[in-house]
């Protein structure tokens, strides 16, 4: 479906990566935001609370994060596409209802725009420490998707992407910014609405008398139905059977939360995004995501100068991790180099793929800033030798 | 039921008569409809419904007014009343003293 | 209940509440003399009685006994994670303005940790009916001490008894700005019932605190019997103050228990205010979400 015009801010504009992913939000038919405020997170919903009364949407300012992941997944139970935005510590008040979010499997976007950690850390510099948390944030076993932006540009794109992964999946998706993706200001380009595809809600259309909540009709996702058409249906963060109704035994365990972490998995080749330049013949392949993907490229080239011969792979999306294509790298490299702004923690994936095929080495940074390109170049000349 | 007095417009008003439908293995004993019943229609049963529990036991058949108490007071909508038209009204054995 | 409902019901042999509730799932989990099955009775009949449409309505529940209540109403019902009932509701109302939501949750979930999300609903004026139901104690996990529970009861947690000030719920919905007030317990059923259709007539928050028994728990631990025990309190003890002075509504261990209707008052609620206020400052510029909500259709 085409995006709804009311949304689409068409044009080129100056924007910084928060009100990008607004923009973005309300380019993929997003009408309904319940946020808290955070540096620096804040700029989001600043945009969103000026632009929504003028498009059909409801922001409402909630008392703290819990409450507002709350009113994201309640509100995304009447058909609306639904969003909330924070940053680290908000991030962590924010897990119990995710993991309800992912147990319900209720379609929303989560997005955190990460600054230095851990606790109250660096409220207005960058950090990427948070991408563990992303995936395994939440108690018990899940799976969700996780994106990460490069530009404000991306900022918008990838957050109509994410409302489409959520759609389709019915799962919450994190969309990592960083604190320097969402505070840099960049050309964006806005287009016309109908050359965004969005996914819309998709509504079950059996009866009310044969509709089930999490019946699967022999696929892989059960049919969604919104609050308020009749269906009367039943919905927990229980353990459920496909009625909806709590079941406490192993059986349904077992059924119930397979579902949720392989609805993913087996799906991951369709899921998986990442970029990659220069990987043929490469020695080194520079593994790196976020605002650390534009300071990669310039200590590849500088790398490649002295001879190296450096590859480099950008993720967009985060979880679920590219496993496939790094085990399939770690036979044909020497070494990955990871730089990230934390103490290494997607490192740890490559580390787990390459399953000792290739090294993995590790460029970390406490958080503040963005590495200094020569920390990177050190790395990648450790680890050609 | 027990009045003080004869009430002026007994002859006038019809008192509505009500037929008490239990569902027994659904009851836990509680007791609150034996308890609240203006009529004292019910009383607790010896006998034992599928759980266990007594069940309550309709022993004043004609004397119970639909008031619905029961069935709005008891938690485990296990008893409710119905409207019995065409019956003599209840409470034709009412006891009035003095 | 309507006649037509009455005859059914004695032709099926199955009580006339039974199309609001799951009835492949009754028997329900509360135990025997437990007041909670005598809220949901009140509140279905209430709804029957109020004529809404009833697929608008939508039920949300947090953890508890009492946050049980959602799973067997045949509604749209939602058992949400522990004292996050309130704000999940506020985001169904936000997110499709026409339904009729309600809360219908514990002492411990709705103002213990969720307390913050009870004072700004009702500060907000949310438009959310919220059933409270009281028993003094968290009684799911076990007896543990409640936010209202009464000076020296006892609880597995506060085994000496409790000597922390408990909340007086009415008191503190009031003060926080709530248009609708009220407190029964699950004696007076007609009472209630006729609260929460009025209720449902009402706009905004609205709140109703439901005293019941809780045999396993809070009566064991105290030695107060059964739940039959606990009604023939109510009985001899309960007294009916419409209108109330909310500061004057604390209940202490096993004492009088004021009930009655504190606080009606007409209040813009908060969908009416967010509309009044863009109108206003926006004009023309201003698209409200319409009561079918935000979601758009292809």
């Amino acid at each position: 479906m085409k995006a709804d015009p009311a949304g689409v801010l068409t044009g080129a504009h100056f924007l910084d990566g928060d009100f990008a992913c607004g923009e973005g939000a309300m380019a993929a038919g997003c009408r309904f935001v319940a946020g808290y405020p955070i540096t620096p997170s804040t700029e989001v919903v600043e945009r969103i609370s000026r632009r929504f009364p003028t498009m059909g949407g409801t922001f409402i300012q909630m008392e703290d994060e819990l409450a507002s992941m709350a009113a994201v997944v309640g509100g995304s139970w009447t058909g609306s596409k639904t969003m909330t935005v924070t940053s680290g510590p908000g991030f962590s008040l924010m897990m119990e209802n995710i993991g309800l979010a992912a147990m319900m499997e209720t379609p929303c976007v989560v997005v955190n725009v990460q600054r230095g950690g851990p606790s109250t850390g660096l409220p207005t510099m960058v950090g990427q420490a948070d991408v563990m948390q992303a995936r395994w944030g939440s108690h018990g076993d899940y799976e969700v998707i996780a994106m990460s932006p490069q530009s404000p540009q991306e900022a918008f794109d990838l957050t109509i992407d994410a409302f489409n992964l959520a759609e389709r999946y019915r799962v919450p998706v994190m969309f990592m910014m960083d604190e320097c993706v969402g505070h840099m200001t960049e050309k964006v380009v806005i287009p016309e609405a109908d050359e965004i595809e969005v996914v819309p809600r998709q509504l079950t259309k059996k009866s009310p008398e044969e509709y089930f909540p999490y019946d699967l009709n022999g696929g892989q996702l059960p049919e969604f139905a919104r609050a308020g058409d009749g269906y009367r249906f039943h919905t927990t963060g229980l353990t459920h059977d496909e009625k909806g109704y709590p079941v406490m035994s192993v059986e349904c365990q077992e059924a119930c939360v397979r579902r949720l972490v392989e609805k993913i998995r087996d799906n991951a080749d369709d899921i998986v995004r990442f970029e990659e330049e220069g990987i043929d013949g490469a020695d080194v392949v520079v593994v790196a995501y976020g605002i650390t993907a534009r300071v990669a490229r310039m200590a590849i080239e500088v790398a490649r100068n002295e001879g190296i011969k450096v590859g480099f792979m950008r993720l967009i999306v985060l979880w679920p991790f590219p496993e496939k294509r790094i085990r399939e790298l770690a036979g044909k490299v020497k070494a990955f180099v990871v730089p990230e702004i934390n103490y290494g923690q997607m490192v740890l994936e490559v580390e787990r793929c390459a399953a000792g095929k290739a090294a993995a080495w590790l460029v970390p940074h406490g958080g503040g800033n963005v590495h200094d390109p020569e920390t990177i170049v050190e790395t990648i000349m450790k680890a050609a030798k | 039921m027990r009045y003080w007095r004869q009430p002026l417009d007994a002859d006038r008003v019809e008192v509505p008569r009500g037929e008490v439908i239990i569902i027994a293995d659904r009851c836990k004993g509680c007791g609150f409809c034996v308890e609240y019943c203006p009529c004292e229609v019910l009383e607790m049963s010896e006998e034992f419904n599928c759980k266990g529990y007594h069940p309550p036991l309709v022993v004043k058949s004609g004397e119970c007014v639909n008031c619905n108490l029961c069935e709005m007071i008891c938690p485990e909508f296990a008893i409710f009343t119905v409207a019995q038209t065409g019956a003599p009204p209840a409470g034709s054995q009412d006891e009035v003293t003095a | 209940m309507s006649v037509a409902t009455k005859q059914a019901a004695r032709e099926l042999q199955e009580h006339p509440s039974a199309p609001l509730l799951r009835m492949e799932r009754i028997p329900h989990v509360w135990c025997p003399s437990c007041g909670i099955g005598t809220v949901v009775k009140c509140y279905a009949t209430a709804l029957e009685r109020s004529g809404v449409d009833l697929d608008k309505v939508s039920v949300v529940s947090g953890i508890g006994c009492s946050g049980r209540v959602a799973g067997y109403m045949k509604l749209d019902a939602f058992h949400a994670t522990h004292g996050r009932a309130i704000p999940f509701a506020t985001g169904l109302k936000l997110g499709r303005p026409e339904l009729l939501v309600t809360v219908i949750s514990g002492d411990g979930d709705l103002v213990g940790i969720g307390g913050n999300h009870f004072i700004h609903a009702a500060r907000r004026n949310m438009d959310i009916l919220v059933i409270l139901i009281n028993n003094f104690i968290y009684g799911m996990t076990g007896g543990q001490n409640a936010p209202t529970t009464p000076i020296s009861a006892k609880s597995s947690t506060m085994p000496f008894g409790n000597f922390e000030e408990p909340f007086s719920l009415p008191h503190l919905a009031a003060s926080s700005g709530a248009p609708y007030v009220a407190r029964w317990t699950c004696l007076h059923i007609r009472r209630l019932t006729w609260a929460i259709e009025e209720a449902i007539q009402r706009k905004g928050f609205r709140f109703i605190e439901v005293i019941a028994p809780c045999p396993t728990l809070y009566s064991r631990l105290n030695k107060l019997g059964t739940g039959l025990g606990e009604m023939r309190f109510y009985h001899d003890n309960a007294e009916i103050k419409h209108g109330c002075d909310t500061k004057e509504l604390d209940i202490g261990f096993h004492e009088k228990i004021i009930c009655g209707k504190f606080v009606d008052e007409e209040r813009p609620s908060f969908l009416e205010r967010m509309d009044s206020h863009y109108r206003e400052v926006l004009g023309d510029k201003f698209v409200p979400m319409g009561p079918d909500g935000g979601m758009i259709h292809e």
